[in-house]
């Protein structure tokens, strides 16, 4: 692997008197699509807010080299791309005109009247997430694995350097679940980072080049799937097993616990 | 087999056939479907099934040639610049009508004569002294109204918000009841409005110290009716305690909400604030609009949703504070005037701004001259006909959207 374009050093938050996330530590380059797995209440979506600076954090995040804390709020959205849970869009607005506002951080502020170089992030971002019959329907009117793809395509559009994607897969299908992971790790190989979280340890085995496993705030393994997700961790972090296999050369993971 | 010929500009009707088509296609070839060149879809046949049987359908033309995906405007969009300049156009016609209008009729030759200078001496004291101060309270005070509404409608995420969630009117028309009835309204006649927009400044600061900065807008909003309720409070006590009927009177009338009487110092001194207050929400449209997405997804694309917050908030108060202060209380047009706006013009909070202010003039404007026109022993207070016109019509859209609108407000 690479050198870390994303690093974290003592990264904490507390609420009030507790720490929501603690002590959190990790190297990731670009090009790579780490998933961060944990029980519920881990810190899972605590740890992407305060990488995308919507919470404040203790520790050092340092992000291209430089310390995230320096940037503004704006230059800090063109390098994090963050994908809430939900994926909530309040009005009607048609499929283009909310991927467009990925290039607010950009200075596009109009979706319509976007500059060249806007419009095409934005015709790239609905061709990945295959909108393109999509685009002119009000967000609203479609299917749930449809606005998902276009919260995705809204994410896609910034063209950040780090992905941010909170449970992007969370009750989908099972196509269009593989299709989203599919689109993240393209993203990935485009050279972008991508961090997911997931409940989904299969997909994580099967996508991922690395694998954050938080409990109670803590990271308590970072590493390839294979390590990260071995039984004894699997047994620490969760309290199960797992059945493994290998199918068309990917590994396959069932979360297992014995009758 | 019927042949169609479709043609693809753009409108959404041909947008929907167009993505059927690709639909029908991607569904038949079983794979992702991948857009192609311009110049391989024009010409292309495809069969189509709708409604009542199979249809071809061929493509005449791909619009935007450059671009694999179609880049097509909406037509919402397209239709903006004409239908914004088309309702300010409307506003600007009944601004003119209302110049006209009252117990002395003059048809509009007389009217443009007399503003000009020209004609008798008593028009042009009717239309330049008396008619135009008032013409121009309703163009502003309904603009802001309009526009107030549908900012803070973009800002909550919640087509029923209207100023008056804030509490800044019903605070606004505090200061002023407690102006009139101490008495000072009559020795001091710019006290009535500059305690308006002060009561209307202090209810938004209490806001923001009760709720906090990054408070969610649950707590703002129930923050916002506390303070209604309390300043309505205020204004009851105000009226218990008044000295004499008359001033009991006085304020329950001023209450009604107005703009009969009102000069030229009234509207030097509430037009700055609500241009002020326009010009705050206007400068915040673009960031309205990725507040769509949720607080946190448009603080993640470098909106400062705290600022943005603040601003609006701001923005209200100024305008709608300035406002009150000399028309008293109008209800209904900052609901009403974006639900309007909607069906004509789309739902995107940024380019609802500007046709709703139009609206919102366009709907004071109206009511004003009705209440001039409806023949009544006393004078109708244009507050009172904004109610009764607004509140049905408020509550037919409920009743419209009523399953679109559950859920609307995280």
């Amino acid at each position: 692997m690479s050198a870390a374009y994303l690093s974290a050093r003592g990264l904490g938050v507390r609420l009030g008197a507790r720490d929501l996330i603690a002590g959190v530590s990790f190297d990731l380059p670009r090009g790579c699509l780490a998933a961060v797995i944990g029980p519920n209440g881990a810190g899972k979506t605590t740890l992407l807010r305060a990488l995308a600076g919507l919470v404040p954090s203790r520790g050092e995040i340092r992000v291209g080299g430089g310390d995230a804390a320096a940037l503004s709020i704006r230059e800090r959205a063109l390098r994090f791309a963050y994908l809430p849970q939900g994926h909530a869009v309040h009005w009607p607005l048609p499929v283009r005109d909310v991927v467009a506002l990925g290039r607010y951080p950009h200075g596009a502020t109009d979706p319509a009247n976007l500059p060249r170089r806007d419009a095409e992030a934005v015709a790239r971002a609905i061709a990945a997430a295959d909108l393109g019959a999509l685009a002119d329907r009000p967000v609203t009117e479609l299917s749930g694995g449809e606005k998902a793809r276009v919260a995705l395509a809204r994410v896609l559009a910034v063209e950040a350097p780090v992905v941010l994607a909170d449970e992007p897969i969370a009750s989908l299908d099972p196509r269009y679940q593989l299709d989203v992971m599919a689109l993240l790790r393209e993203t990935a190989l485009g050279g972008a980072l991508v961090l997911v979280v997931t409940h989904d340890l299969g997909l994580a085995a099967r996508f991922a080049d690395r694998v954050l496993v938080l409990k109670d705030g803590r990271l308590i393994e970072a590493g390839a799937p294979a390590a990260a997700l071995s039984p004894e961790v699997l047994a620490h972090a969760f309290h199960i097993g797992a059945f493994r296999a290998e199918h068309d050369g990917a590994p396959v993971l069932v979360p297992w616990v014995a009758p | 087999m019927r042949v169609v010929r479709s043609q693809f500009r753009g409108c959404p009707r041909n947008c929907k056939r167009r993505a059927d088509i690709e639909a029908t296609e991607r569904e038949r070839s079983g794979r992702r479907w991948r857009p192609r060149p311009a110049s391989q879809e024009t010409g292309r046949r495809f069969n189509v099934t709708c409604g009542g049987g199979s249809a071809e359908d061929v493509i005449l033309q791909v619009p935007h040639t450059d671009s694999a995906v179609t880049v097509a405007e909406h037509a919402p969009r397209r239709r903006w610049p004409v239908a914004t300049l088309a309702l300010f156009s409307l506003a600007a016609l009944l601004a003119v009508l209302s110049l006209g209008a009252g117990p002395v009729a003059l048809a509009p030759d007389t009217v443009t004569a007399a503003l000009f200078g020209a004609g008798t001496e008593p028009h042009r004291i009717i239309v330049q002294e008396i008619r135009l101060p008032r013409a121009v309270l309703a163009l502003a005070i309904g603009a802001i109204l309009g526009l107030s509404g549908a900012a803070l409608q973009g800002l909550l995420r919640n087509p029923l918000a209207s100023p008056a969630l804030f509490g800044a009117p019903q605070a606004a028309a505090f200061g002023a009841v407690v102006v009139i009835a101490t008495g000072l309204a009559d020795a001091l006649s710019f006290a009535l409005p500059v305690a308006a927009i002060a009561a209307a400044f202090v209810s938004v600061f209490v806001l923001l110290a009760v709720a906090g900065r990054n408070a969610n807008l649950l707590i703002l909003i129930l923050a916002g009716l506390a303070l209604s309720a309390l300043a309505g409070a205020g204004t009851s006590l105000a009226v218990n305690l008044a000295p004499n009927p008359y001033a009991a009177l006085e304020i329950t009338f001023w209450l009604l909400g107005s703009l009969e009487d009102r000069s030229f110092q009234h509207v030097a001194l509430a037009l700055p604030f609500i241009l002020a207050g326009a010009a705050i929400l206007f400068a915040n449209r673009n960031a309205l609009r990725t507040l769509s997405l949720g607080e946190e997804a448009a603080q993640s694309l470098g909106v400062d949703v705290g600022r943005l917050r603040l601003a609006v908030i701001a923005g209200v108060a100024l305008g709608v504070g300035g406002a009150v202060a000399v028309s008293g209380t109008i209800g209904f047009i900052g609901l009403v005037a974006p639900h309007l706006a909607r069906p004509l013009l789309g739902y995107d909070p940024a380019r609802l701004l500007l046709p709703s202010a139009a609206i919102g003039a366009a709907l004071l404007l109206a009511a004003d001259i009705a209440v001039r026109l409806i023949p009544a022993t006393t004078d109708i207070k244009v507050g009172v006909l904004t109610a009764i016109i607004g509140v049905p019509f408020f509550l037919y859209l409920i009743v419209r959207d009523r399953r679109s609108l559950t859920g609307g407000l995280s």
